[in-house]
């Protein structure tokens, strides 16, 4: 029991405190930068640290911390009529969310105790009815969907501070929030039904062992080479569910008024950070149903001390996981916001019925062939078909920009 | 009665299939992100001033904090015709006037403020002023303030504008009651 507490406890600081809580504020950062990059602009870089007459802005790294510090000092503010205790609650509930969720990914490859260094040996002599240490919180049967089951908890929060601000425009916001959040939940249930019927589990790291499967000489059974269309409209669903942009129609930072008007100073910066925690907690599950979770094809093979095998899974599973939050990010960047018609007709009409016919393809192709090499090929060819449409796809005319980029003005004090 | 007609142009089915051209979308601002990133800066520069170092030129006619102008003796222009505080939208100037000892000129400002933190620095004093007392040409910002107290500009400090930072001169009639800091309005 004692090992089982202990490494677990370990394994909650790696994951949640080492590598969710991090990267969502490095995300912070990274959006800001991220954003002004694409838009021709320099970001965040002026905050900083002098030591010794050197200045140390890390890229404007340290705008994390600034922003941190601010966020404290500020006043929290309650309404007067406000209900107290749900205000108060309301951010706390999509935060800890993410962290539950987080809680049941598995982050790498079992570790067999006797692989671990220095402690190796001990641990087998005093612990001998445990082998393996599993790098996941929580490996529970039901394990996806009880992901799904708490993921949609996660509205709560948001119509509690709609609700409990005792403010029109935020109980607005917060219903504008749940008809969304119902509206893309059937997609993102229906879309994993097709991983279902692919992997036949709903374990998580079932699911990523099964797709370690190869299919085609090295190509790994992963499910976006299995379900293309499950992926992309999986992954609109999942956006649409975390609320970022194009579908930010509940808070709207700039223009909408959102769910969160009332909140001031760390309550806010929790609404903050729990929607960049959701954006990890978004790639996280992401990557492991579509992308391998944490293994590569190149490295299978390899034949290594599992200790090893782990510390480079946790870091093919951080790469990758970091690399979809940089997607996401790179989509908020690109696309400008839904109307709400458009939201809603996109939701019910145009990917609602594709998700359900994903199914009926899928079940029917793997029926036909049971080694999934048809619904392979299927996706393939969707996906040539689809890179081809871009490349050659019919083009309107475009403004030509005529920007100079030397501005004449400018000139160095 | 004039009708506009605006022609709205439709999009094509392949436009309305909507992701081809959310990745195209990608594509535009990725190769941005990775010009900003790795490319050539020297070709295509970031288009950011970095303000506190680097500064634009402004424009001739920009608005800057406010100057309070002298006859060539000294004395201030202006008299106390409450001309520009009637014009302020922002009602930010005071104007507390007083008797001046020149009878062709009759009236002074005994006080004369503008709180820097309502002005919204349209310059319609300027428009007002029918003495040319008043200007926004000094090219200066408003420094930031510590407390709101302090925004409140006096006319010793109206009238040492930069470069004309000698108060010693002659000011007005010779009664006029130096205003200390606490004193402002
Ligand atoms: S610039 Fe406009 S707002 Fe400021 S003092 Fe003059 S009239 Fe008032
Ligand atoms: S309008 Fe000119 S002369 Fe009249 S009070 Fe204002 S600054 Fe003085």
């Amino acid at each position: 029991m004692a090992f089982l507490i202990i490494t677990t406890l370990i394994k909650l600081i790696i994951i949640e405190f080492l590598f969710l809580l991090p990267l969502a504020a490095i995300l912070t950062w990274m959006e800001r930068r991220q954003s002004a990059y694409i838009q021709d602009r320099v970001g965040p870089t002026r905050a900083g640290i002098t030591i010794f007459n050197h200045r140390f802005t890390l890229w404007g790294l340290i705008h994390i911390v600034a922003d941190a510090i601010k966020m404290f000092f500020k006043e929290p503010f309650i309404p007067a009529k406000a209900d107290k205790i749900f205000f108060k609650l309301a951010p706390l509930i999509p935060f800890a969310i993410s962290l539950i969720i987080m809680a049941l990914v598995p982050f790498g490859p079992d570790i067999k105790c006797i692989d671990i260094p220095i402690i190796g040996t001990w641990l087998l002599t005093n612990f001998p009815e445990y082998s393996n240490i599993t790098l996941q919180i929580a490996r529970v049967d039901t394990g996806l969907l009880l992901v799904f089951a708490i993921s949609s908890l996660s509205i709560y929060g948001i119509i509690l501070a709609g609700w409990a601000s005792n403010n029109r425009y935020a109980l607005l916001g917060g219903l504008r929030a749940v008809a969304q959040a119902i509206s893309y939940e059937i997609t993102l249930g229906l879309t994993i039904v097709g991983i279902f019927i692919i992997f036949g589990t709903a374990e998580l790291s079932q699911i990523v062992a099964a797709q370690q499967q190869p299919l085609f000489t090295s190509l790994p059974t992963w499910g976006v080479f299995v379900q293309p269309l499950g992926a992309v409209f999986f992954f609109i669903a999942a956006i649409a569910e975390s609320k970022r942009l194009p579908f930010d129609l509940p808070e709207g930072e700039s223009e909408i008024i959102g769910y969160f008007v009332e909140y001031s100073s760390m309550a806010f910066g929790m609404f903050m950070l729990g929607e960049y925690l959701e954006i990890v907690v978004l790639s996280a599950v992401f990557t492991t149903l579509f992308f391998g979770g944490w293994h590569l094809p190149i490295i299978i093979n390899l034949q290594i001390n599992s200790f090893l095998a782990a510390i480079l899974g946790m870091i093919i599973f951080g790469v990758k996981v970091f690399l979809l939050s940089a997607l996401q990010l790179q989509i908020r960047w690109t696309l400008p916001r839904f109307r709400y018609d458009q939201l809603m007709r996109l939701g019910w009409k145009n990917i609602l019925p594709i998700a359900l016919a994903n199914i009926f393809i899928t079940a029917g192709l793997v029926w036909i062939d049971p080694t999934y090499k048809l619904a392979a090929y299927f996706g393939m060819g969707l996906t040539i078909i689809f890179i081809i449409l871009v490349i050659i796809g019919p083009r309107r005319a475009t403004l030509t920009a005529t920007t100079s980029f030397n501005n004449p003005n400018q000139n160095q004090v | 009665m004039i009708i506009k007609v605006r022609e709205r142009t439709k999009m094509s089915a392949y436009e309305r299939l909507y992701l081809p051209e959310v990745f195209r979308g990608l594509g535009v601002t990725l190769k941005h992100l990775f010009h900003n990133l790795f490319g050539n800066h020297k070709t295509r520069p970031l288009q950011t001033v970095r303000y506190p170092e680097q500064k634009l030129n402004y424009p001739e006619r920009f608005r800057g904090q406010h100057r309070l102008l002298r006859r060539d003796n000294g004395s201030t222009r202006c008299v106390a015709c409450y001309l520009c505080a009637t014009a302020c939208p922002a009602y930010c100037i005071h104007i507390v006037a007083g008797e001046a000892k020149d009878p062709k000129i009759e009236k002074y400002p005994t006080s004369f403020t503008i709180d820097m933190l309502r002005c919204i620095y349209c310059g319609l004093c300027v428009e007002a002023c029918p003495e040319d007392a008043i200007r926004m040409d000094t090219g200066i910002h408003t420094k930031p303030f510590l407390a709101r107290s302090d925004a409140v500009m006096g006319h010793l400090e109206l009238l040492a504008f930069p470069g004309q930072k000698d108060t010693s001169l002659p000011y007005g009639a010779q009664e006029y009651r130096v205003l200390k800091n606490t004193e402002k309005i």
